[in-house]
């Protein structure tokens, strides 16, 4: 049984003057997947996942999601139609305790404006009370509740890697968007987080992530979809990846330049 | 664990009740001394300019340099409406916190697009469009003659003239923007300003719509300024533009950066360490250098402003919340050991990487 697709990208480009950064790329996302975009450095992977997150336009070509076009969205419309991210070099609000970090990802799920706040009406205190519940539910998810009260910018890089997640789950979105969640983990941390990946998945959530890690793409990902200088080259299951002579040419070069 | 919202949040009520107790009560004690009582009640006004300043600036994390401009659009509406039109001051006092509202959406929306050095020379210029507005707008301003005749502010049909009277009015209002600061920063709108601050690309794409949250405490800020400009001109009467020029919009920045950014009262602490500290001046400097002039106090200030940003970054209210801290932690050591044990146990989960 195929599940329905959540995330939709077609014939997506964007160039950066004569520069073809992202060339006619498409794919799709299903339900309860994680795919991962790989490729050599300069393929176009950042690039492609800022579109997808709202942050660069495309130059052509459109995003669909849950069939409908969000192609040139912001990213604060997108987080509340159910996409959110995290980030490559962490973007953890360090002014913040962890619990607040996670609250602010609930900011789509409230209500609250600045003079309901302002004159504490009785729902902000109801509020208040049902976020931090389950913001810390969230926090429960990748196991750090008992570092809820701690400020975030004290923690070890790994744990706040698993503060942006917790924190990126808290809207409870459709979709997540991870870009290289494992760089600059140690090798238990990588392993900590690829658990609670794939426990959020069986959750039912979906993620599309951007890795350089090829033993995490191999270990987490249903499908994986190769780039190399802006083209799609490959789609498939990790497997076939593996074993696909363009990924390979792409990877380690033509037999005559292999010499080099 | 117990979870609760007040975990939170560090701030402590039992401190900031006993403190508003004996700021309403001070005046029963002195009230014959209308020096301490005039100081006092400049130290409101400050306050109720720099707690919206605070908001702007240490939880949003955005700058204005203009800050004086929305104070004199609150006074000169105030004054310009109650004097020659007849309006009720309440009424002058909120269309002036109206026009500063929409003043600063209007400026707001472009000044917004700028971040930082760039934000804050945006705003220079604003306060300096608008000083010159109140200079060469004669008909209305008085100009550089200033603005004479305004009359006390009325409340059930009774002018409130003096000291006595004005300090409750300007510190219930100080207060009252102290609580409404307060409840915004500790509730979602608060949550959105603080990751504004702390990573603008991240709180966008959590879904926290940033230009709207600028604008909106960009104009709550200019709302708190304009109604001490109404509440100081109808205290002294005589306003004019020099009141409301550069130099003030500068002293209300060292204001909120002496007391503190990431604190609501910070506000308070950095209008009354800048009144007391300038009164002090009007002392001591003479005495050492007879003939010194104004020019001294925005020497010493700037000084001051370089000291705290090395040495005490977060500002005065910072450091004054740990130390109450600590003096409520003693108090209840009894609930120590598990602080302690909840602290050991985060210790080692970072101990293992």
């Amino acid at each position: 049984m195929k599940k329905s697709v959540l995330l939709e990208i077609e014939q997506l480009s964007k160039s950066f003057g004569g520069v073809h950064a992202v060339q006619n790329v498409s794919f799709c996302v299903r339900d309860q997947e994680i795919v991962a975009i790989i490729g050599p450095n300069g393929a176009g992977k950042t690039t492609l996942f800022n579109i997808v997150t709202g942050i660069l336009p495309p130059t052509s070509g459109s995003v669909l999601f849950k069939g409908m076009p969000v192609t040139g969205k912001k990213p604060y419309q997108l987080a509340a139609l159910g996409i959110t991210r995290t980030f490559q070099n962490l973007q953890v609000f360090t002014n913040m305790t962890v619990i607040e970090n996670v609250m602010v990802g609930m900011h789509t799920r409230l209500k609250t404006g600045i003079f309901s706040a302002g004159f504490r009406l009785p729902q902000v205190f109801k509020e208040e009370k049902q976020a931090l519940k389950q913001a810390m539910a969230c926090l429960e998810q990748v196991g750090i509740a008992h570092l809820a009260f701690e400020k975030a910018d004290i923690l070890p890089y790994g744990t706040q890697r698993l503060v942006e997640i917790a924190r990126a789950a808290a809207s409870q979105p459709s979709l997540i968007l991870l870009d290289e969640p494992m760089a600059g983990l140690n090798p238990q941390e990588s392993k900590k987080l690829v658990d609670v990946l794939l426990a959020m998945r069986n959750n039912g959530m979906t993620f599309l992530f951007v890795e350089h890690d090829m033993e995490t793409v191999m270990a987490i990902a249903d499908r994986v979809i190769v780039l190399d200088y802006g083209k799609k080259i490959a789609e498939g299951c990790p497997e076939e990846i593996t074993q696909h002579p363009d990924v390979i040419k792409a990877y380690l070069g033509e037999e005559e330049g292999a010499s080099c | 664990m117990k979870l609760d919202v007040k975990r939170i949040h560090t701030g402590n009520a039992k401190w900031s009740l006993l403190f508003t107790v004996l700021l309403l009560g001070l005046p029963l004690i002195f009230s014959t001394n209308n020096y301490l009582l005039s100081t006092l009640i400049m130290v409101g006004f400050y306050t109720i300019v720099s707690t919206g300043l605070t908001l702007l600036m240490g939880y949003a994390g955005q700058i204005s340099l203009g800050q004086a401009a929305f104070y004199g659009i609150g006074a000169y509406t105030s004054a310009y409406l109650t004097a020659h039109a007849g309006v009720s001051s309440w009424l002058a006092m909120a269309a002036g916190a109206a026009i500063a509202a929409m003043v600063a959406l209007i400026v707001g929306i472009p000044a917004f697009r700028l971040r930082e050095h760039y934000l804050a020379l945006a705003t220079l210029g604003f306060g300096i469009i608008v000083f010159t507005f109140f200079k060469e707008w004669k008909g209305i301003t008085g100009g550089l003659n200033g603005f004479f005749g305004i009359p006390p502010i009325q409340l059930f049909g009774f002018p409130l003239q003096t000291d006595f009277q004005f300090y409750y009015l300007v510190w219930i209002f100080a207060l009252i923007g102290v609580l409404f600061a307060r409840n915004i920063v500790r509730s979602r709108v608060g949550r959105a300003l603080l990751s504004i601050h702390g990573s603008e690309i991240a709180a966008n794409s959590l879904g926290v719509n940033i230009t709207k949250y600028k604008l909106q405490i960009f104009m709550i800020s200019a709302v708190y300024a304009s109604v001490a400009g109404s509440l100081y001109a109808h205290y002294v009467t005589f306003i004019n533009p020099d009141l409301f020029g550069i130099v003030p919009s500068i002293y209300f920045l060292i204001m909120v950066v002496i007391g503190g950014t990431g604190n609501v009262w910070g506000g308070l602490i950095g209008a009354a360490v800048y009144v007391c500290l300038g009164e002090l001046l009007k002392e001591m400097v003479p005495m050492f250098i007879p003939n010194a002039g104004g020019e001294f106090e925005i020497v010493f200030f700037g000084l001051l402003l370089v000291i705290i940003l090395i040495y005490m970054p977060n500002g005065l209210s910072h450091s004054l919340s740990k130390v109450l801290k600590r003096v409520s932690s003693t108090s209840r050591h009894r609930k120590e050991p598990i602080l302690v044990a909840e602290n050991e146990n985060a210790g080692s989960v970072g101990g293992e990487h």
